[in-house]
């Protein structure tokens, strides 16, 4: 790490300013949606249907709307009439608001009441009578795919089964000689289930149509404001919500881990009901709304194999993955993306060849496919990767540090074209373990390790060493919805040197208020404490694609300081007309520039900032101001190495993580504080889902894992003290040399875990073990295996 | 029903249904919007408020129990302009980061701390085992409690 090149006073990269955003939070100050209240509000409840796949033969809402304080029960009928009854998904796929016909899913909406108040608009849910006739439920991928199975998209006039698409990528040819040829093989089916972002707060959005001015302000739960607007105008131009007619605030968001990106019916349903009303509206799902019907996370059944030299070199990767996208592929990935960037699958490792394919597939469960605080689908490819490595060099008997360390791509091999066609950017990945090796002691380790196997005793140690692959994106390759996926920054610097600056990004609890801050400071010598940014509100932000994919930094992060360097050649042109020097002549050192061999003869931003509109040069433009918009050149890929000591208990199959030591290198760090915070969230996000977490459907498409009851986010009993360190190793691309932290962690715990409690278990004949590793689970192998009764 | 409370010192009067939750009463009817909620099966902890000293979740609690009886919320912390140990803690050692569970863990650490002082790093996360909190991954928050159970040694309020 390089010391900061600013005082404590300015604040730029590299100091561990306390947040900006904590006061208001820590006293209640903070505004959520579910803060914003309106003169006249109405409130919206949703009808869910209790069946996974039905025809709704009728819709009796008369015993509803006797309620007193409900005003309407809005169905898919209603909204057929606007043509509003369904929306494009991110994927280009379509999904219903309210059904006219068939309910696809379980907790699916089936109708809205709207009332006075929150308790009687669910009085009234309560009151509204639906007849279903029950059709066959396909919940098993698999199934959806053999010949005849029922096809459930029939409102697809063409389509005759249950398959989305087919990608693939990589040279199949090349791969299967490979395989041919190898001395060493592996084989796994590798399950990633079905998970829940669970944010605290769940989802929702306030609705205010002012039908004089034809103006809807939608206060909503959303990362990505800007393009929520124009999928808004795209879907309801017709009946008059034009973009310039639309604005999106998103105010203070309780967490968003890529749930808050997708738009959900319950949004569009309240739009329509303070369009039609004139009245405010107001919509907050539940708990078990959010955890049921909102969109999931992976769902991936994979098989993957790799090949390797009888010493232990690693020549080629082979995936074949079942997607299952629920009853629409409402994914959050880039249009040209499918499966996401599940092609970083070759991870950390210098492969020859590889070849993958995925195939999505229809099912009745609620549309998906979102990213779980992680960049689209990479926390399924190093899943994969680092379970199959551990499982490589087990076969082969060889240490699985050693493993790695034998196959990393070397430092001097950056930039790096993978086999799989990603370039990239920089990397010391054998740093980062040894690192993380020295940390937790790992020779002492194995040491305990052995002795306490001759005691009969359960311990294993496990490793990821994993690469991410964020920031989309460059524009020639990433776009949603066909639009590129840029971020921005505008700065205004006032007369009195201070600031405020706005993005096209927003801060879910990462910091952005003060990282950004930070990133100006640094690049105009203005105090971090003078700058405030602003975001999530699409009447003064300039366009972004939003936050998620830890692309803040990478894509928004570099657009500050581009910004702010064209801030700098201006303030440039103005100190030399205030000192009358040349241009040239000038020193620049954050916060003033100075004449060469003349440091007495200076002038600090702030004078700069009061001479543009006071005392600017004859031909100049007064005031000083700019913005940016940056298209990166390429992705960044911070990485790291993570090693995780778990206890089997051989009695009741618990596994308990006894030590976790992350090493992370995201590149040059804006705020070691912050840094350290998303890396600890991430792990226990990664912890989540190795233990704990999963969302799963019997027969008949009844979600288990529903409610907070069964759907178990961890607490601070089961959560690790976590140990962290890092290395620093900048992208060469990015302005600032940073690469973005927050799925960091989330992305490669996960498989820490997993590899540790097989290596637990390794010598028993355990070779795989699914995620979540529940005591059930655990307790099941140990049977099977003749060590518990 | 008539429902009066004593709010961070201050009294209220309102008449409410007697199903009202006490959550909604605060949020809703008294506009004190900082106690959150994030759940409706009393997992979370994020709508945690003090209910005559003792920490309640008030999703589950009717605002009709509450009547004649003494109200804390986060917003009540502050005294005079100064923070409360906790808060500082929270803000010292990062113990937020989206600020949702926040209000909800000031309560517990606050009401946790008034019993004890020198609690070990385990006590500290059993005793904030009913808050879930989805960002720091509680490091920070058992750290910022720490914080503050040693200002209150000092002799903080």
């Amino acid at each position: 790490m390089m010391p900061p090149r600013t005082t404590p006073e300015i604040g730029g990269m590299g100091h561990s300013l306390k947040r900006k955003e904590d006061p208001r939070f820590i006293r209640g100050k903070g505004t959520y949606v579910d803060d914003v209240q309106l003169p006249g509000m109405l409130y919206l409840d949703i009808v869910r249907s209790p069946f996974a796949h039905a025809r709704i033969k009728k819709i009796d809402a008369s015993r509803a709307l006797a309620v007193p304080g409900v005003l309407a029960v809005i169905t898919g009928q209603d909204l057929a009439k606007y043509n509003l009854h369904w929306m494009p998904t991110l994927m280009s796929d379509t999904q219903m608001v309210l059904p006219v016909e068939k309910v696809m899913y379980q907790a699916q909406e089936v109708a809205a009441v709207l009332a006075t108040d929150r308790y009687l608009a669910a009085d009234g849910v309560d009151a509204v009578e639906v007849e279903y006739e029950p059709l066959p439920v396909v919940v098993d991928p698999r199934k959806a795919l053999e010949p005849g199975a029922p096809v459930l998209r029939t409102d697809k006039k063409d389509k005759k089964d249950n398959h989305i698409w087919h990608w693939e990528w990589g040279d199949r040819a090349a791969t299967d000689r490979a395989f041919q040829g190898a001395d060493v093989t592996v084989k796994e089916d590798i399950y990633l289930p079905r998970i829940h972002v669970a944010s605290i707060e769940t989802c929702g959005c306030v609705a205010h149509f002012d039908k004089v001015t034809g103006k809807l302000t939608v206060w909503m739960t959303t990362q990505a404001p800007h393009a929520i607007r124009t999928v808004f105008a795209l879907v309801a131009g017709h009946v008059g919500l034009e973009e310039h007619k639309i604005r999106i605030i998103s105010p203070d968001i309780g967490g968003g881990f890529g749930g808050k990106v997708p738009v959900y019916p319950g949004y569009v349903i309240a739009v329509a009901a303070s369009v039609l009303t004139g009245k405010p509206v107001k919509w907050i799902e539940d708990r078990m709304e959010n955890l049921q019907a909102d969109s999931f996370a992976r769902d991936y059944h994979i098989t993957a194999e790799l090949a390797a030299t009888r010493d232990g070199r690693l020549t080629a990767l082979r995936i074949k993955t079942l997607a299952d996208h629920g009853y629409a592929d409402a994914a959050a990935n880039p249009s040209k993306f499918p499966a996401g960037l599940f092609h970083i699958c070759t991870g950390s490792y210098d492969f020859k060849a590889a070849h993958v394919e995925v195939d999505g597939a229809y099912t009745n469960k609620p549309p998906g496919g979102i990213a779980y605080r992680c960049s689209f689908r990479v926390t399924e490819a190093v899943h994969t990767i680092e379970r199959m490595a551990d499982l490589m060099a087990h076969q082969l008997g060889m240490d699985p540090a050693e493993f790695r360390l034998k196959n990393f791509i070397k430092p001097e091999q950056f930039p790096y074209r993978s086999a799989l066609g990603w370039e990239y950017d920089s990397g010391d990945y054998a740093g980062a373990l040894r690192k993380a090796m020295e940390k937790i002691g790992y020779a002492n380790l194995r040491r305990e390790q052995a002795e306490k196997r001759q005691r009969g005793e359960l311990m294993g140690i496990g490793i990821s060493s994993f690469t991410e692959i964020v920031g989309a994106g460059p524009s020639k390759h990433f776009d949603i919805l066909g639009l590129k996926m840029f971020d921005s920054c505008e700065i205004r610097i006032h007369p009195t040197g201070k600031a405020i600056a706005r993005f096209g990004t927003k801060s879910q609890g990462q910091g952005h208020e003060t990282t950004y801050a930070q990133i100006l400071a640094e690049e105009l010598g203005i105090p971090a404490k003078d700058i405030q940014v602003e975001e999530g509100d699409t009447d003064t932000a300039p366009y972004g694609l939003g936050t998620y994919a830890s692309r803040s930094t990478p894509v928004a992060g570099a657009a500050a300081a581009m910004a702010a360097r064209k801030i700098r050649d201006k303030a440039r042109k103005l100190a030399a007309h205030l000192l009358e020097a040349a241009e040239e002549d000038l020193l620049w050192e954050p916060g003033k520039f100075s004449v060469k061999g003349a440091p007495g003869r200076a002038k600090t931003i702030q004078e700069i900032a009061f001479a543009a509109y006071t005392n600017h040069p004859q031909g100049m433009e007064a005031g000083l101001e700019a913005v940016s918009y940056y298209d990166p050149p390429s992705l960044t890929y911070p990485f790291g190495s993570y090693i995780c000591v778990v206890d089997v208990d051989k009695g009741t199959g618990e596994v308990k993580v006894r030590r976790f030591v992350a090493v992370d290198d995201c590149g040059n760090i804006i705020n070691p504080m912050i840094v350290e915070g998303q890396i600890h969230g991430g792990l226990t996000m990664g912890l989540a889902p190795a233990l704990y977490e999963e969302i799963s459907y019997d027969e008949q498409g009844n979600i288990r894992g529903g409610s907070f009851i069964d759907y178990l986010v961890p607490t601070a009993v089961e959560t690790p003290k976590w140990e962290t360190d890092k290395t620093c190793t900048p992208s060469p691309h990015h302005p600032l040399g940073a690469k973005g932290v927050g799925e960091s962690a989330t992305v490669g715990a996960p498989a820490a875990i997993a590899n540790a409690v097989v290596d637990a278990l390794w010598h028993l004949g355990v070779r795989h073990v699914d995620i979540p590793i529940t005591p059930a689970k655990v307790w099941k192998l140990l049977r099977e295996h003749g060590v518990t009764e | 029903m008539r429902v009066e409370v004593t709010i961070n010192r201050e009294r209220y009067a309102s008449d409410v249904e007697p199903r009202l939750l006490l959550v909604h009463l605060i949020r809703d009817v008294l506009r004190l919007t900082g106690t959150h909620i994030g759940c409706d099966t009393t997992h979370c902890g994020a709508c945690t408020v003090l209910l005559d000293g003792r920490p309640v979740k008030s999703c589950t609690v009717f605002a009709v129990q509450a009547h004649g009886r003494e109200l804390m919320t986060v917003e009540g912390l502050e005294q005079d302009g100064n923070l409360h140990p906790v808060q500082e803690g929270f803000m010292q050692e990062h113990g937020l980061q989206c600020g949702y569970c926040t209000p909800g863990m000031l309560m517990t650490s606050y009401a946790f701390l008034r019993k004890a002082k020198d609690p070990t790093e385990d006590e500290i996360r059993l005793a904030i085992s009913g808050n879930l909190c989805r960002c720091t991954g509680y490091v920070n928050i058992v750290k910022a409690i720490q914080h503050a159970a040693a200002r209150l040694r000092q002799g903080g309020t």
